[in-house]
């Protein structure tokens, strides 16, 4: 079943189209991981599916509404979360306060889920009362997901979830993703490390220029030559 | 001395309550709001209607509490007064400020806006009550006590600097354990990642602007009491409330509140080497001292 899907997106931040008729589709249970090199427009999607950006053309469908156009607020009602490439945790804030913020819209209970995403980082547990601005890179990262998570989401968008990490640190954070997704939430990820994103991606595309160049399954896309060339390092 | 110092604490606690409403509304909304001072005014002049107009009218007593210069006029006045500017403080964003958001303009738009509106403010209290100094009960004579070191304190002030503990600590508990205040902060943090985990910002923004307007008739009604009421009043604290503002991080609450106090205390001493005339200038020439050296305050720079 597809849960998400956009199509024939076209976008920009002004009269400039960065999008040119982009489109992508998210089964349910599915990661699908974004490739391309940078400015290619990766992040210029993930902001116009989560509302933050209205597209000139094309649809957002989020199972079978049509959530085009809608406002982040609304969306993220519905069931779609989002973490930003940047600034996506609230510095001054406490990590317990920042996971709060993201349980704001509901008026149940939430402890539960409080304690379910403190399973999933228990490290986050052992600081609960440090402010997140103190924090390192990776650990801000599991704050960031872990915000996002509080809504108990059908669909996670990651904006490059393992950007400035050291290779051990971002190996931990694509064993978080994995454990997300086994819990049932599908994802789309945006992410510079093709190789580790194509792996766990159930379905890959490769974005350039604003452009659709190649989708296929994850394995597929990790043996293309093209693509090993240009986004693997050879 | 210890006069001066305690005279300055009076002076910083109003001086704190008009610069967190200042700060609140800077850290949420990125931008100086020049009516803040008269938002003091218009608190200060509301409660006067309410003291010598209508709470007199339909017949609340006259009594004043013990050695205090008021009564129960006064104890109904101070929190209607604070409701009616927070309502004069959202109208205003309302009809002026939200629009200017929506058309996305400039620092500048908004500083002149905020200029206007803080002239229209005064001119309606001008319409109303004339330039003259007024008093919420003229001609009291208000006994002081004589502490030791010939150190003169009056009941008021007793009073005023226990009522702004009161509300800070209040403010305080409202930001640091409710679910509304935690998302205030938040949004002053990050508006877009607020936005982006379905905070309707809109609501923090009426919140912010209502908690900053009732502090800010606080500020302007407690200094009417301790000293006087004039329609310049809020205007002329507008210097001190941006450098204690500044001092203690614009958009740091606590900050404010402490800058407040630190600002009201220089005024204060200054008194004992220069003029009480160079008030303000004492106030301006720490501000200027503090974007020299250290622009973002002394709370400032720490964390993001
Ligand atoms: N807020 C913005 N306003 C105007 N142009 C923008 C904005 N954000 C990005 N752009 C432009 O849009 C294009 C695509 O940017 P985008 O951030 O989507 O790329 P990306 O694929 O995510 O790149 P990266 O790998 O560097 O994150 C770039 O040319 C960029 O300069
Ligand atoms: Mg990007």
């Amino acid at each position: 079943m597809i849960i998400l899907e956009a199509t024939v997106i076209t976008a920009g931040y002004s009269k400039l189209d960065i999008l040119k008729e982009v489109g992508i589709r998210v089964r349910d249970g599915e990661i699908v991981s974004i490739i391309g090199p940078n400015g290619a427009g990766k992040s210029t999607l993930l902001k116009t599916i989560f509302g933050l950006l209205k597209p000139r053309h094309g649809r957002v469908m989020l199972q079978n509404r049509d959530i085009t156009g809608w406002s982040p607020d609304k969306i993220v009602k519905e069931g779609i979360s989002y973490v930003p490439q940047v600034d996506n945790i609230f510095t001054s804030l406490t990590i317990e306060e920042n996971l709060e913020m993201g349980a704001f819209i509901r008026r149940d209970d939430f402890s539960g889920r409080l304690a379910e995403i403190y399973d999933l980082f228990p490290m986050l547990a052992e600081r609960k009362k440090q402010k997140a601005g103190q924090l390192s890179g990776g650990q801000r990262q599991m704050v960031a997901m872990g915000r996002a998570l509080m809504l108990d989401p059908q669909v996670l968008l990651l904006d490059e979830p393992s950007a400035g990490l050291a290779p051990n640190l971002a190996a931990m954070i694509f064993d978080k993703i994995k454990a997300i997704n086994k819990t049932g939430v599908s994802m789309i990820i945006v992410e510079q490390n093709a190789r580790e994103a194509l792996k766990m991606a159930h379905h890959g595309y490769v974005l350039a220029m604003g452009k659709n160049v190649l989708d296929d399954s994850g394995k597929a896309l990790l043996t293309n030559k093209e693509v090993g060339k240009l986004y693997l390092g050879g | 001395m210890v006069e001066l110092i305690f005279y300055g604490i009076v002076l910083g606690s109003i001086i704190s309550l008009g610069a967190i409403g200042l700060s609140l509304v800077y850290g949420i909304l990125r931008f100086a709001n020049f009516a803040h001072g008269d938002l003091m005014s218009v608190g200060a002049y509301t409660a006067l209607f309410l003291v010598t107009g209508f709470l007199a009218w339909i017949g609340v007593s006259d009594a004043t509490f013990g050695p205090l210069s008021f009564g129960w006029r006064m104890l109904i006045a101070f929190p209607v007064s604070m409701l009616a500017v927070a309502g004069v403080a959202i109208l205003l964003d309302r009809v002026l400020y939200r629009k200017l958001r929506a058309k996305k303009s400039g620092p500048v738009i908004f500083a002149m806006s905020s200029l206007g509106a803080a002239f229209i403010l005064r001119m309606i209290i001008l319409i109303f009550w004339g330039a003259d100094s007024l008093f919420y009960r003229p001609g009291m004579l208000r006994p002081a006590y004589e502490l030791p070191l010939g150190v003169k304190i009056r009941p008021d002030q007793v009073f005023i600097i226990i009522l702004v503990c009161v509300l800070m600590t209040t403010l305080h508990l409202f930001l640091q354990k409710t679910k509304m205040g935690k998302a205030m902060r938040a949004t002053s943090d990050n508006i877009e990642l607020a936005r982006v985990s379905g905070i309707d910002t809109e609501r923090i923004i009426i919140w912010t602007w209502g908690i900053g307007g009732a502090l800010a008739a606080a500020g302007g009604i407690l200094y009417g009491v301790d000293v006087q009421l004039h329609p310049y009043m809020g205007w002329n604290f507008l210097i001190p409330l941006f450098a204690a503002t500044i001092l203690g991080s614009i958009g740091n609450i606590y900050g404010a509140m402490v800058g407040g106090f630190i600002i009201g205390v220089a005024q204060q001493v200054s008194t004992a080497f220069l003029m009480p005339t160079y008030k303000p200038a004492v106030a301006f020439t720490i501000m200027i001292v503090i974007l020299l050296i250290r622009p973002k305050g002394i709370f400032g720079g720490s964390e993001r």
